[in-house]
């Protein structure tokens, strides 16, 4: 049987939170009555005519920098054609074959351009609203209509559904880093689309692909790509040839279908906007866009492990999910004696066992979490008391001293307190004892066990095999 | 009998300034004689005199050739699509003549979305020829050309995209000035091809279309293309050409020239010369190829412009079979013209899939040619000049059937419309038309670099002069 | 020359309904048209550059800047069908 690899690339369309549309002054919409953000530009009224936004521009150019593309010096918009009642011109103002950016890398994943267009309007579909006898229409809101677009292509080089997912979460972090959009998958400012194939392990000439449109979350995304890999094994293990398509991934019941319809064959007619003019990037305009990137997630990455001697894994983790990052940065200034390399483990440990894609919307604020690193450091609690009160943060939130003293955590320490119990362990466990002499450390943890049970886990374990230690004369 | 109707508008101006007209009088005796309108020049006519601005235009009337956007009046662009649209604003340089103290006195008929060279391709009826009721008034701007002519408005706009307003204007025996492209803002003006769209005017002399040119240039921040004029429009003066090199090109005034135009236009270069011209023989060896250039790029970015035509947002509707598609289909098929059909098919099959490089991307290349070939004339001229049209206007119908013999009227106003330069038509007396009949105004074109139009004007005021044209007939 | 098919093709493309009579007079009409159009093909224009605009400007940005859209019932008021505060169209997914 032949092992089969896929080969993926994205198309991402990213909503720019600009204050006006791409071509038009209107201010950009957030749940506004319907059609109330147009004007003759943005509805296509005859003899209205497009201005380019030099705000889409800077954070075009922003996005560019970002992702280390060629900026280019002169780049054109073209129009490319077709009749949807979302589209008011119809034809949507696009770039073409001279994009603002080409090339760049983001995460190991190549970038193969950056562009900018205006997004189309909202259809509503009169069925939605419960009207039967008007399933058959829809009603258009020209809100939406005109939004500033990034289209962001990356080269084929994601290999999985799983590395996709981790390329548009560092994708997102990178955008949000920049403050050029909400990235919210949910209300669609961010989109994707994935064109997909799949070729014997080893082999370089590229399959056939189809392209699955428009999945609105990460989950969906990963999920929609491992479905459309496995489609296609089956369809070439049961000897067929991979069509190509435009499919769609219905995530409630995982199934997969073809959006092809007799208006698939489509010819957009790509032709440079007469109305408008070259975007030619000036210094200015370079200046401009440079002074704006803040820390990017690469250069967090760089700092995390360098400065802040963390392992490269959570540096990882922590720069390119940045509400992870954040919240550990947090915790950290809340609590400069925290050691950062256990407190960047601590924020691994939590955002593992709670459900938020953010930390910081969960109970446990990044003050609290770094102020449990302290107390453990100063050996005010032990590690297995630090998880309870941990517990006891997930659970309900609150202050992890006032948990400490209100459970009696505190760590039983000091050789006047904890020595009568370990000479009273080792007292019970003479064959332990005698393995102990004999150079075998193994069975110490039958001793701490002992002296854990004893104090309700207040013990240090490594405080507990000193003493012992020291007991025995060893 | 002379009527204040045979004043220029700047003579009009001066007696209003002076007292002798009041403002109101002179635009209640357009506004009438244009509600009287028996040319079908005007599809819409004023009901009385809106207030105007302040202004050095002392609140003038002036014509608008239908596809200028205006605020809640009719602007339908020729088109039965259109049939009632009322904008939520008015265009760009309407809105700086109205601050000019200019007034609307009315809307003048066009070829459906300026798609035409005869006027006959209105969904609101053919406007007719003052000068002779069986012929054309050119077109597209054949409404505004009329009403100037016909002295129903003392000056209009029009739009030219491959000689709209000079073709019409030499039709009908006045003055007509397509600026360079860029120098008056295209917002609000219903796109036909938006590289070559340029607006302009239709005068009953030179001097006033400096006057009003010069209240129309601006950049537009609402139009990315528009530059304005780089100086102030001064009104011309000249009445010699001394020194002033003219330019004749070969390929535009040898064959497909009526006899009677030709005869017209080469009495006017003698005269050029007795006013001390250098008058000779030029070459622009890519105009031939203009016109095929021309109806692959205007069609083209038409298809495109006119797609927005569907039935969603404003205009004619048309249910078709309940689809989408068939609403579509059923509004563009039932609110489009034969001509503009032909032009969105002509174009949309030249941008389509395997065609575009074939087509619309040799014609960007012969574009540049052309614009080549007038740099390389301009480098020993300072104007080129040649009949306007290459022929009087034609007869009602005579070329419906033909498109191609239709087109073929633009083969002298092409080869600048691409190139994006200024031109002029200014009437060149009476000739005689091919077929018999009354002999009709033929027109003489001047064509200059880009922002040459003070130049242009000086030039064309000195050869009005010396021709000496008189326009009253058709102000019967 | 344009065969029934090209013009009944574009006509798609182009969104217009053409009776028979009309795809077979445009087939014929616009195929001079397109003759007189390939004269172009025959010149030499390897090396020339395609002119897409005749101004030379560039960038002519609009600032970020939002002015007052238009009111609702201006937006409307051209409409042919309204319902629900928008344009009402046959749905594209019943059918077309
Ligand atoms: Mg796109
Ligand atoms: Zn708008």
């Amino acid at each position: 049987m032949t092992d089969y690899e896929a080969v993926i690339g994205l198309e991402i369309h990213v909503q720019l939170r600009t204050n006006t549309k791409m071509f038009c002054s209107c201010a950009l919409s957030f749940g506004e009555e319907p059609n109330t953000r147009t004007c003759p530009v943005c509805l296509g009224l005859p003899g209205s005519l497009p201005v380019a936004n030099a705000g889409a521009v800077h954070y075009g150019l922003m996005i560019g920098l970002a992702v280390g593309s060629e900026l280019a010096p002169r780049s054109i918009f073209h129009r490319k054609n077709y009749f949807y009642p979302d589209l008011p011109k119809g034809y949507q103002i696009s770039q073409f074959d001279e994009p603002l950016c080409l090339g760049g890398n983001l995460g190991g994943v190549r970038i193969h351009r950056v562009h900018l267009e205006e997004d189309a309007a909202k259809l509503v579909h009169a069925g939605a609203s419960g009207r039967i006898q008007s399933s058959r229409t829809s009603v258009v809101d020209f809100n939406r209509g005109g939004t500033p677009l990034a289209e962001i292509v990356t080269e084929p080089d994601i290999a999985s559904a799983e590395q996709a997912g981790e390329f548009l979460r560092l994708l997102r972090t990178t955008l949000r880093t920049l403050g050029v959009s909400d990235v919210n998958m949910e209300e669609g400012s961010l989109r994707c689309d994935a064109n997909i194939s799949i070729r014997p392990v080893g082999a370089t000439e590229l399959g056939t692909k189809t392209e699955l449109k428009n999945m609105n979350s990460f989950r969906f995304i990963e999920r929609g790509i491992r479905a459309e890999i496995a489609r296609q094994e089956a369809v070439v293990a049961a000897g067929g040839k991979v069509e190509q398509e435009t499919l769609h991934f219905d995530p409630r019941s995982e199934a997969i279908t073809s959006l092809r319809s007799k208006e698939q064959a489509h010819d957009y007619r790509y032709f440079p906007e007469p109305d408008l003019v070259p975007v030619a990037i000036t210094q200015e305009m370079l200046d401009a866009a440079q002074a704006a990137l803040p820390e990017l997630p690469a250069a967090r990455e760089a700092r995390f492990v360098e400065d802040l001697s963390l392992s490269a894994d959570a540096a990882r983790q922590l720069s390119w999910r940045s509400e992870q990052g954040d919240f550990f940065e947090s915790a950290l200034s809340a609590n400069p004696s925290a050691p950062a390399r256990t407190t960047a483990n601590w924020v691994i440990d939590l955002v593992a066992r709670i459900d938020a894609e953010d930390p910081a919307d969960g109970p446990v604020t990044p003050a609290a979490l770094g102020r449990l690193v302290v107390l453990v450091e100063e050996k005010v609690v032990t590690g297995s008391g630090a998880r309870q009160v941990l517990d006891r943060l997930i659970t309900g939130g609150g202050d992890p001293d006032e948990i400490v003293e209100a459970e009696g955590l505190t760590a039983v320490g000091g050789d006047d307190t904890l020595a009568p119990i370990v000479a009273a362990a080792l007292q019970a466990n003479p064959d332990v004892v005698e393995k102990l002499r004999g150079g075998d450390m193994k069975p110490v943890g039958v001793i701490v066990g002992y002296v854990m049970k004893e104090t309700k886990g207040r013990a240090d374990g490594a405080e507990v095999t000193r003493l012992v230690r020291a007991q025995l004369g060893l | 009998m002379s009527t204040l109707r045979d004043l220029t508008a700047a003579q009009a101006i001066a007696e209003i300034e002076s007292g002798a007209l009041s403002s109101d009088e002179v635009f209640n005796a357009y506004r009438e004689a244009a509600a009287g309108d028996t040319l079908n020049a005007y599809t819409w006519v004023a009901d009385e005199a809106p207030t105007a601005a302040e202004g050095p235009l002392s609140g003038l009337p002036v014509a608008l050739k239908d596809l200028f956007c205006t605020e809640g009046i009719p602007s339908q662009a020729g088109s039965r699509i259109l049939e009632g649209y009322l904008p939520p604003y008015t265009a760009a340089v309407v809105e700086q003549l109205q601050a000019a103290g200019s007034r609307i006195v009315g809307k003048t008929n066009q070829d459906e979305f300026a798609m035409g060279s005869s006027t006959e391709n209105s969904a609101y009826g053919l406007t007719l020829n003052p000068w002779s009721a069986d012929h054309v008034p050119g077109g597209s701007s054949g409404g505004s050309a009329a009403a100037v002519a016909a002295g129903l408005a003392p000056w209009a706009l029009g739009t030219d995209t491959g000689g709209s307003i000079r073709q019409p204007a030499a039709l009908c025996g006045i003055v007509g000035l397509k600026p360079t492209y860029g120098t008056v803002s295209r917002y609000g003006m219903i796109a036909f091809a938006s590289s070559l769209d340029q607006a302009g005017t239709f005068t009953r002399d030179v001097a006033d279309a400096a006057l009003l040119y010069g209240h129309m240039t601006a950049r537009d921040p609402r139009d990315s293309t528009s530059i304005g004029h780089p100086e102030a429009i001064a009104i011309p003066t000249a009445e010699r050409l001394d020194g002033v090199r003219l330019g004749v090109p070969e390929e535009l005034t040898g064959d497909g020239i009526e006899p009677g135009v030709l005869a017209a236009f080469n009495a006017s270069l003698k005269l050029a010369q007795e006013l001390g011209a250098v008058v000779e023989t030029c070459r622009l060896p890519h105009a031939p190829h203009a016109l095929a250039a021309y109806y692959v790029l205007a069609p083209a970015e038409a298809s495109s412009n006119l797609a927005r035509f569907d039935g969603v947002r404003y205009g004619h509707r048309k249910p078709g079979d309940g689809t989408l598609l068939g609403m579509y289909t059923a509004t563009r098929e039932a609110g489009f013209g034969d001509e503009v059909k032909r032009r969105i098919l002509i174009g949309t099959y030249a941008l389509s899939s395997g065609y575009y490089d074939a087509y619309y991307g040799t014609a960007q290349k012969v574009r540049t040619k052309i614009a080549d070939d007038f740099r390389d004339a301009f480098t020993r001229f300072d104007a080129i000049v040649s009949p306007t049209s290459p022929g009087v206007a034609f007869k009602l119908g005579e070329k419906t059937g033909d498109p191609l013999s239709m087109y073929l009227n633009d083969v002298c106003t092409v080869p600048a419309s691409l190139a994006g330069l200024p031109g002029i038509s200014i009437p060149n007396g009476l000739a005689a038309a091919p077929g018999g009949g009354p002999e009709l105004p033929s027109g003489l074109q001047l064509i200059g670099p880009a922002f040459s139009e003070n130049r242009l004007l000086e030039y064309a005021h000195a050869l009005e002069h010396a021709i000496g044209f008189d326009g009253s007939g058709a102000r019967a | 020359m344009l065969s029934r098919d090209q013009v009944l093709h574009v006509a798609v493309l182009a969104r217009l309904a053409l009776t028979d009579e009309e795809v077979d007079r445009y087939a014929t009409e616009l195929s001079g048209v397109l003759d007189h159009i390939e004269t172009i093909s025959a010149l030499d224009l390897d090396d020339v550059k395609p002119t897409a605009h005749v101004v030379e400007v560039e960038n002519a940005l609009r600032p970020d800047v939002p002015h007052e859209s238009l009111p609702l019932e201006v937006a409307l008021a051209q409409a042919p069908l309204v319902a629900d505060g928008g344009f009402q169209v046959p749905s594209p997914q019943a059918g077309g």
